[in-house]
């Protein structure tokens, strides 16, 4: 079973993760830029993780082989943040990059004025850039959260076709598949959706532009939920080609709209003029 | 500190030959998209005219000269910044001082970023030397390109340095890829320019950094000529033999390879690649050709007498030899 997590914080997670990742035949993965659970208080730190999604962690993710790619964005919840809101001058720089294929995540938080702001900048942005968007939806008000998102969305010059919509569940799923956007579902031990529910779900609205994501990051999340949906999935009557489509195969498509997915980096990055770098480690 | 001034770099390949083999390697789009931004490259050199030719400083401080102010020179910006960041200046104002302003940038800088999906992950190194030789850029221009750039952009600038800067002055940004674990930009900053300028302490410890991360020493320019005679190198290789052999774990062979390179000249000239040149490393007022009384390495516990049984002949893997 090959895999695809669409979104997930690598930063946030240790090597015992990478090699029990790729143990359960995850090969990519795309982190989006979020926040770090410490509020940051000025750009300079946004610059510096950002860095660090594009150089740091896509090394170490080779180390273990798998392909990393990131999202940058200015997050929702930091969008609040005067000290934290100039970073949107920077985003253009970054958003040239190889490795990024996607703006994001952005979305509503709080559902501000200042949410408002930086998500339509950022959707400017992300059809400036040629690149589609990662947009979460709120955790409190959900379902209104969505409609306005989707309202901003049809407001701006990205096409709903080149928007992924995070962290659905069941009462937000249709407007969102309805709407024509790609459609994730984060899987999680407590919250947000579970293996379960997302065989429900499949079973209910088809695999079409479904992304299965573990949003594994700093807080009680599990890196290997991905697998632990295929496996329910297969479990429950799937075949195995509706199951790679759903964990392989859509988050390629989706992502693939940037022009800039690499995925064969075992063969390229993984290696520096001919010598295996998997060794390293100091 | 520097080593002979353009005796390392001669075996350089030359740029416009890679530039031949590149466009015959790549497709009509991607020459197409190759000829475009070298186009835009050449004509930013008479344009980039504003930007003085400062040493480069790395973090904390940034000094990249603005876009849109580069009457801003970065030396009387820097002290000002590190003197006011504890008082209550407001974060944008810290930002704007610390961040490369934004505004337009170059669009040839724009596509020495997009060199990868443009010309294909294979031909980006190659391709982004292209660009920066047809710009022409300079140490300040080099040094925003590294401090802006992902991990593969700052390996082309890396690689570039011998082909476009003269000096030492670019040797901080040589110094921040070798603080770093990735292998990838450790290896290509121990290229010909590092070989020509690094001081002999970091140069050391880069090589030690090899061996401890995995990355080949072939890797590592010049490597015959700077380690010929280094007793210092000798003993640190020494020395970190004892501490694998102590720890019950494997000596790597290329630390083997590196020892027999400190052998005295007469040991190793025969093998010496002719790249080499003559050199002037007894000038180097670190050369370990004179007494270190810091290092008495005659008399490291790491370094016998005589090196030769640590570096048994033909060895390569270094797996399973005695100590």
């Amino acid at each position: 079973m090959r895999i695809f997590d669409p979104h997930i914080h690598m930063t946030s997670r240790t090597t015992d993760d990478y090699e029990a990742m790729h143990a359960a035949g995850v090969r990519a993965v795309v982190e989006p830029a979020f926040w770090l659970g410490q509020p940051r208080t000025s750009p300079a730190s946004f610059v510096d993780y950002f860095d660090s999604l594009l150089g740091w962690e896509p090394f170490r993710a080779a180390q273990y082989g798998i392909a990393h790619h990131c999202t940058i964005a200015l997050n929702p919840k930091e969008a609040n943040d005067s000290r934290c809101t100039p970073v949107l001058d920077l985003l253009p720089r970054y958003l040239v990059k190889d490795n990024v294929v996607a703006v994001g995540e952005i979305g509503y938080d709080s559902m501000t004025p200042a949410e408002d702001t930086a998500l339509a900048t950022q959707l400017q942005l992300a059809a400036d850039h040629e690149l589609p968007a990662l947009v979460h939806t709120p955790h409190r008000d959900k379902l209104a959260g969505l409609r306005r998102t989707l309202d901003v969305v049809q407001e701006s010059a990205l096409p709903l076709e080149r928007v992924l919509i995070d962290h659905l569940n069941e009462t937000t799923v249709k407007e969102a598949k309805d709407a024509g956007c790609w459609l994730g579902f984060s899987v999680y031990p407590d919250t947000k959706m579970d293996e379960d529910r997302m065989v429900a779900i499949l079973r209910e609205y088809g695999p079409e532009q479904v992304l299965v994501n573990s949003a594994a990051d700093w807080g009680k999340s599990d890196p290997l939920k991905t697998r632990k949906v295929g496996d329910a999935m297969l479990a429950a009557g799937f075949d195995e080609d509706t199951v790679d489509r759903v964990l392989w195969r859509n988050p390629v498509a989706f992502y693939g709209l940037s022009g800039r997915l690499t995925l064969d980096l075992t063969d390229t990055e993984a290696t520096h003029e001919g010598n295996s770098i998997l060794r390293g480690g100091a | 500190m520097s080593h002979s001034p353009r005796t390392l770099t001669t075996g350089l390949p030359a740029v416009a030959d890679l530039r031949s083999r590149l466009d015959a390697a790549l497709g009509d789009a991607a020459r197409t998209w190759l000829d475009q931004a070298v186009t835009a490259a050449a004509a930013s050199r008479s344009s980039d005219t504003a930007t003085p030719a400062a040493p480069v400083q790395t973090a904390p401080v940034r000094t990249v000269p603005s876009q849109t102010a580069p009457a801003q020179a970065a030396p009387t910006q820097a002290p000002s910044v590190q003197a006011t960041s504890a008082e209550a200046t407001s974060a944008r104002a810290r930002a704007a001082a610390h961040l490369p302003a934004p505004g337009p940038t170059p669009s040839w800088e724009l596509r020495f970023a997009e060199a990868g999906r443009r010309c294909g992950p294979e031909h980006a190194d190659t391709a982004r030397l292209v660009l920066l030789h047809a710009a022409r850029a300079d140490t300040a221009t080099l040094a925003r390109l590294y401090e802006q750039g992902t991990a593969t952009e700052r390996r082309a600038v890396l690689a570039a340095l011998p082909h476009l800067v003269p000096g030492p002055d670019a040797l901080p940004l040589v110094e921040d890829a070798l603080r770093t674990n990735d292998t990838r930009l450790v290896a290509v900053a121990l290229g010909p320019y590092a070989a020509e300028h690094l001081a002999p302490h970091d140069w050391r410890h880069a090589v030690l950094k090899c061996l401890f991360t995995g990355v080949p020493v072939d890797a590592v320019a010049g490597l015959a000529h700077r380690a010929r005679a280094d007793t210092e190198l000798a003993r640190m290789l020494g020395d970190y033999a004892a501490e694998r052999t102590a720890a019950g774990r494997t000596v790597p062979g290329d630390l083997y390879r590196v020892l027999a390179l400190t052998d005295p000249p007469t040991a190793t000239d025969a093998h010496a690649p002719a790249t080499t040149g003559p050199g002037d490393r007894a000038a180097s007022p670190d050369h370990p050709a004179v007494a270190d009384p810091d290092h008495p390495s005659a008399t490291s516990p790491g370094r016998p007498a005589a090196p030769v049984p640590l570096a048994p002949p033909s060895m390569s893997t270094g797996e399973d030899q005695e100590y």
